[in-house]
């Protein structure tokens, strides 16, 4: 029986959301059993969020202790060094090299998001992934969370089949945005496949 | 029967309309609001469900369900029981006739909310039963185990789930439809139902002996269990159970004792628990609850243990825990030497602050905005409110000088300006919160012949706990077109002096609005209504002109726009988070700004 703990963050208004639920319900129609748990609230106005998600028996609260992810997807630069400390000793790390500057005055001046990435890159396995190429056939950084699920699944950290994905994401997506979402998904993997 | 994936809120629901549950009524509030929501969603037969004006009108529409007979839950988060104790606190003396369920959902941290109050003490303050479940799983059978509590004993009965268990996701067997159970209805008895001092009187006695029977019942309750031996023993309730059993997995002989229904506490059953332990440590959020009841427990029967817990400073007495304090605070105590599981990440670069703000294009800002134009160079106080627009008070708008609790704002408002007349007393209530407890707040303002403007921002939803309908809005839960209230009768009908209806994004209108009401003597009022924009489609898109853009960053520095940034010393709009508010537009002195609104 798989055991695996992902967190996925971001900022909130990014669809980290629908990434978590789409990999839950993706490992439960796998068969295995899944807790996850999602920042609601007030944080989700432009705040850091973060999804737990827990698959396997094993689990018995629904966060993830501390250096203890498999897998981290990373919405954005600073977030992931944000959430790093959550992460195994040798975890997998997907980050958005696209920064979101924070939008209160003074705050994060500079910021750009290069330094984080150069620490990523010397302290963990990790996949960089540039939101704004990945999407930009598709119109909108929206498709991005299906995107990197598609990243994901092609690094083979994410330990679930991109068909299940795929099925998932037809059951779960309205049918208008079918098409996209699953050329997004396709681009993703092809990143992630060729790491 | 089918395999659904859900919240813990939604395991709630379905764990009540499982039972059978008659009547369901609540206020939303995080982190309770999905509980409705998700009954709403499932086919349910013969369930009335309601979005109720406040949680106090919730808890007596149920009250009166469930003196027919009729099982009934309620819904909130945990300020929202403030405003509903008064009828609990009767209703714990009168007692009940169907099972009647009150959830109330504290939020440690806290998270999104104003206090880290502890429900447990309101269960223990009105003497009746209180569940805390550890998990989805646990609180989809609690509730109906609350339900078979409740009519046994004839007393409302509270739910009390935490954050963490709301909002964390389960697989739940569950039916795929459901029928309300049948019930008797209401039997007059005005001996039993109408409450006098002489029937609180007699009821107090039997109640007091009722909840030491209660907590002989609870001792062989299945969710209170133990595990282990050892001397030193870890109890926990709530989530903080599960972080502990999640840590001491791998430590199976410690006693692991969990407490599933606080109050009336189970003592037989701990007593046998506590059986050959010189030192326990009470692992739990917000009050020392257990710690209490077990230095009660153990002083009553002359135990000699050791209590430990956030009396004693081994748990921090504010915030939540996690599977990480778990582990620091369960291995200190146990002495137990854990090596840290993750890379040295000292040498990290500091995350920018991310404090949560009003979205792009939020009506709001705008709102706020021409207040602040309007009353530049006056002095002027700015109360705020429970809701979105309390991120009002965010740099660089800065327009909320107070906030305290629902409705407050315009009571507070009013305080402000018998204390300091010269100033203009301004107070920000949403639509929702107007509703809610706004209308007494300018009834008293008016009676008092307080000098003030009562702001109301309607976006037309309850947006901060997910776009809940409400009174104005034409729709109920029960999913039929109802008739509007209309916030402008209601002020125009208490007596408001003046009642002005603006587009908060037709800026100049605004700002003229707020500078003709600060004229006039008396209560004043101003309804801004744009709808929410997470719940309309974006109308246009604006952008900067980079070549007449001069880079003062006028834009930036006075509105804070989330969609607004700085790039090569001028001002660009992201394309993807704009929605054509215009407001940006219509602040460039040199008109940079320009699209489609």
């Amino acid at each position: 029986m798989m055991k695996k703990d992902i967190m996925i963050c971001g900022v909130g208004g990014q669809g980290t959301v629908l990434a978590s639920k789409i990999i839950a319900a993706s490992a439960m129609d796998e068969g295995s059993a899944v807790h996850s748990a999602e920042t609601i609230g007030m944080a989700q106005r432009g705040g850091p969020v973060t999804s737990h998600v827990r698959i396997g028996d094993d689990a018995y609260s629904p966060l993830i202790p501390i250096g203890g992810a498999d897998l981290l997807i990373a919405f954005e630069p600073s977030e992931a060094v944000r959430n790093l400390r959550y992460l195994k000793k040798d975890g997998f790390v997907i980050v958005n090299s696209v920064p979101m500057k924070p939008t209160t005055l003074g705050a994060g001046e500079g910021y750009d998001g290069k330094a984080e990435i150069e620490y990523l890159t010397s302290k963990c396995r990790c996949l960089i992934v540039d939101s704004d190429e990945l999407c930009a056939p598709f119109g909108s950084s929206k498709f991005f969370n299906i995107a990197v699920l598609g990243a994901a699944a092609g690094t083979g950290e994410l330990g679930i089949g991109a068909d299940t994905i795929r099925t998932i994401i037809v059951k779960i997506v309205p049918e208008r945005f079918h098409e996209k979402n699953l050329a997004a998904f396709a681009a993703g993997y092809k990143i992630g496949e060729n790491r | 029967m089918s395999k659904k994936y859900v919240m813990g809120n939604g395991a709630i629901a379905l764990g009540a309309l499982s039972a059978g549950v008659d009547l369901v009524a609540g206020y939303p509030g995080t982190p309770s609001s999905e509980i409705i929501e998700t009954v709403a969603k499932y086919p349910h037969e013969g369930t009335y469900v309601e979005w109720s004006v406040n949680e106090k009108a919730a808890m007596e529409v149920a009250s009166a369900a469930a003196y027919c007979g009729a099982r009934a839950m309620v819904t909130m988060k945990q300020v929202g029981l403030n405003v509903a104790s008064d009828p609990l606190m009767s209703l714990a003396y009168v007692g009940v006739k169907g099972g009647m369920v009150v959830v109330s959902a504290d939020d440690p941290g806290p998270i999104s909310s104003q206090t880290e109050q502890d429900t447990r003490r309101f269960a223990e303050f009105a003497r009746i039963p209180v569940f805390d479940p550890s998990s989805p799983e646990e609180a989809f059978e609690m509730v109906q185990d609350a339900f078979e509590y409740s009519e046994k004993y004839k007393t409302p009965v509270i739910l009390r789930p935490t954050t963490r268990v709301d909002h964390a996701y389960a697989s739940i067997d569950a039916p795929d439809s459901f029928k309300a159970k049948e019930y008797e209805g209401f039997v007059k008895d005005s001996k039993k139902w109408v409450i006098f001092p002489r029937l609180s009187y007699m009821n107090h006695a039997t109640i007091e002996k009722r909840n030491i029977e209660i907590g002989e019942d609870f001792s062989s309750y299945r969710f209170n269990t133990v595990s282990g031996s050892s001397e030193k023993a870890v109890i926990a309730t709530g989530v903080s159970y599960a972080y502990s059993a999640e840590f001491l997995k791998d430590y199976p002989d410690v006693r692991l004792i969990k407490v599933g229904t606080p109050y009336p506490l189970p003592e037989s059953f701990l007593l046998k628990a506590l059986d050959g332990v010189s030192e326990i440590l009470c692992f739990e959020e917000l009050s020392p609850f257990i710690e209490e009841s077990l230095l009660k427990l153990i002083g009553k029967h002359r135990l000699n243990i050791e209590v430990r817990g956030k009396l004693t400073g081994d748990v921090p007495p504010n915030g939540e825990n996690d599977a990480d304090s778990a582990r620091r605070i369960i291995s200190r105590f146990l002495g137990l030497d854990v090596s840290e599981k993750t890379a040295d990440l000292s040498d990290a670069p500091k995350p920018p602050m991310r404090p949560p703000v009003l979205c792009a294009g939020c009506p709001h800002r705008a709102s706020f905005y021409a207040v602040k134009r309007a009353m530049k160079g006056r002095k002027a106080y700015f109360c705020g409110d429970i809701g979105c627009y309390t991120l009002g008070n965010a740099m660089p708008l800065d327009m909320v000088d107070t906030c305290l609790c629902m409705g407050a704002g315009i009571t507070m408002a009013q305080g402000f300006n018998h204390m300091d007349s010269d100033a203009v007393a301004i107070s920000f209530t949403g639509d929702s919160t107007f509703f809610a407890s706004g209308i007494t707040g300018v009834v008293n303002a008016v009676y008092n012949a307080a000098d003030m403007i009562v702001c109301v921002l309607d976006n037309s939803t309850t947006a901060m706990t997910g776009h809940q309908p409400h009174p104005g809005t034409g729709r109920n839960m029960m999913a039929t077109p109802v008739e509007k209230v209309s916030i402008e009768k209601i002020l125009t009908a208490v007596g408001v002096k003046k009642v002005v209806t603006v587009d908060p994004l037709d800026l100049d209108a605004a700002i003229s609005a707020v500078k003709d009401c600060a004229e006039i003597k008396g209560v004043k009022a101003i309804i801004f209504k744009s709808t929410c924009v997470a719940i309309t489609k974006p109308t246009g898109k604006m952008t900067v002109d980079s070549d007449k853009c001069v880079g003062c960053l006028r834009c930036i520095k006075e509105i804070g726009c989330p969609a607004l940034s700085v790039c090569g010393g001028k001002a660009v709009i992201d394309e993807n988070l704009c929605t054509g508010c215009g407001l940006c537009s219509k602040l460039c002195a040199i008109g940079a700004i320009g699209g489609v609104e």
